[in-house]
């Protein structure tokens, strides 16, 4: 999956089967970020193929470790949407089941909000 | 009120007054998530696209690391700093649709979480159907093809992929499920709707073709299990809306058939994607730059079809616009246009002066619209754990 120099392992381009725009382009912002990377870009050879070409440059690290960190990064980042996500979902809805509830008085159950 | 005089300098010079002299608010440069290194202008260029009457301006999102690197200014990605700027705020959740903020992130990754949201979440679907009889006027295809658009309500969770290699079909893969209407003769029309669709729980009930004889005491069908083996189901699997149309039926028509749904996602086909549709929109502001007071502040609330502005009034019967809306703002433009173009180039102010129409890059509303089998906030949360596996695949494929 992996093409580039075995003498320069600072250039190298990967191919991912089974990837698109999805993984590719949100990698491609991760280490656009990263200080360590001078260049990276993406591009699908073929639209009726299932494959992504990520090319990534770097100043001197191996490009597969600067790749394998942008991934933990993202990955990271993706956990911390999803605990913040729900979090919030979770107030809103303990929030608005403690409004209705004092609303409608005692008259009603709230078993409904409770799972 | 602007200094229009000093303004015959080199055009340079122009452009930058221009940007200073826009009248930054001073609550944009307070917020958090505005590093206060980079001038002001730079600033705004990068968190805001301006929405200007004849073209966006400044779309990109500054993404490479060294982009500010003459100024002394590091943009690199902090992780630390996206955890302290990321923020989510529910506005409404239904159990079919819900709408939220999402603070503090780059389009890059809120595409993906839509991209993967529409292709990649995987629900039930009917994928094979058994057609026994069906005399209706709905052709046999079609009819099929209807019957794969309706959501299924079961969870996905519970089940697998089928097997590509033509392994049999098992409880762990299939739903089964018979429909079985008629519309006797003599009778009116009959309107055959998703809620005929009934579950097999022990499988298929049609015999396969070929297996038939009068030897075998249990004939061959085209699944062999029993469902009610499998973890409880909370519910039994039904379609999700019990009202949709199928067919229609004149006098003595019948539709006799079994239909087989099996686990998938969008990508393959559009009846496994679990949303309407999921999308996000950049946040709407809208800043006078200028006081817009009485006749103009009348002319200002009565431009705007989205009822942005509202008027406050500032004493001695004098009035004043005031934004009170701007996440209703369609960016229309219609507060900036003038009323009458052909007299452009006279004097005066425009009302590209006094109102700028703007996008925040970074704070997405997001609406996801769920078919129903899965509530929207789980469908989210599905898709940010998808994502987190596509990383760690590749992880493990790189080590």
């Amino acid at each position: 999956m992996e093409h580039g120099s075995y003498s320069d392992l600072s250039k190298s381009t990967f191919s991912l089967v089974d990837e698109d725009h999805t993984f590719a382009n949100s990698v491609r912002f991760i280490l656009n970020q990263d200080p360590r990377v001078t260049f990276c870009g993406y591009s699908i050879p073929h639209p009726s193929e299932n494959r992504v070409n990520v090319r990534v440059q770097t100043t001197g690290d191996p490009a597969s470790e600067v790749l394998k960190d942008g991934c933990q990064d993202l990955m990271l980042m993706c956990q911390h949407v999803r605990s913040t996500f729900g979090k919030a979902v979770n107030d809103f809805k303990t929030s608005k089941s403690v409004r209705s509830t004092s609303e409608k008085a005692v008259s009603e159950s709230d078993d409904d909000m409770d799972t | 009120m602007s200094s229009s005089g000093d303004e015959s300098m080199a055009s340079e010079i122009d452009e930058q007054e221009q940007n200073g002299g826009r009248g930054i608010p001073d609550y944009i440069m307070n917020l958090e998530d505005v590093p206060s290194t980079l001038p002001t202008h730079l600033e705004l260029q990068k968190t805001r696209v301006f929405c200007n009457l004849d073209a966006p301006q400044h779309t990109d999102t500054i993404q490479y690391s060294g982009a500010y690197a003459a100024l002394g200014v590091d943009n690199s990605v902090r992780l630390d700093n996206f955890y302290q700027n990321f923020k989510v705020e529910v506005k409404r959740i239904t159990d079919e649709e819900m709408e939220f903020d999402m603070i503090g992130i780059d389009p890059a990754v809120a595409n993906a979480f839509r991209r993967i949201l529409i292709a990649e979440v995987p629900t039930m679907a009917i994928e094979r159907v058994y057609i026994a009889n069906n005399t209706s006027l709905v052709q046999d295809e079609v009819l099929s093809h209807r019957l794969g658009l309706i959501p299924i309500d079961a969870d996905p969770k519970l089940f697998e992929y089928p097997d590509d290699a033509g392994g049999e079909n098992n409880e762990k893969n299939t739903i089964v499920f018979k429909q079985h209407v008629r519309c006797e003769k003599g009778q009116p029309r009959l309107t055959v709707k998703s809620d005929t669709l009934k579950w097999l729980p022990n499988g298929s009930e049609l015999i396969a073709e070929g297996t038939k004889s009068a030897a075998d005491p249990a004939p061959k069908t085209f699944t062999t299990f029993n469902q009610k083996s499998l973890p409880k189901f909370s519910k039994d699997p039904a379609p999700y809306n019990l009202d949709v149309i199928v067919a229609k039926l004149g006098p003595g028509q019948e539709i006799e058939l079994e239909a087989h749904a099996v686990k998938g996602i969008g990508k393959t086909h559009a009846k496994w994607s679990p949303v309407a549709t999921a999308w996000y929109r950049m946040l709407p502001e809208v800043v006078l730059t200028k006081d817009v007071k009485d006749e103009l502040a009348e002319e200002l609330v009565s431009k705007c079809p989205a009822k942005v502005f509202d008027i406050e009034d500032i004493g001695r019967g004098r009035k004043k616009a005031v934004v009170k809306n701007a996440r209703a703002c369609t960016l229309c433009r219609e507060c900036i246009r003038e009323a009458d173009e052909g007299e452009e180039g006279g004097e005066g102010e425009k009302w590209t002066d006094r109102v700028s129409l703007r996008r925040v890059k970074d704070h997405f509303i997001f609406t996801i619209e769920s078919t129903g089998a899965i509530p929207p906030d789980v469908l989210f949360t599905e898709a940010v754990k998808i994502l987190e596996d596509k990383c760690e695949r590749v992880i493990t494929e790189l080590s």
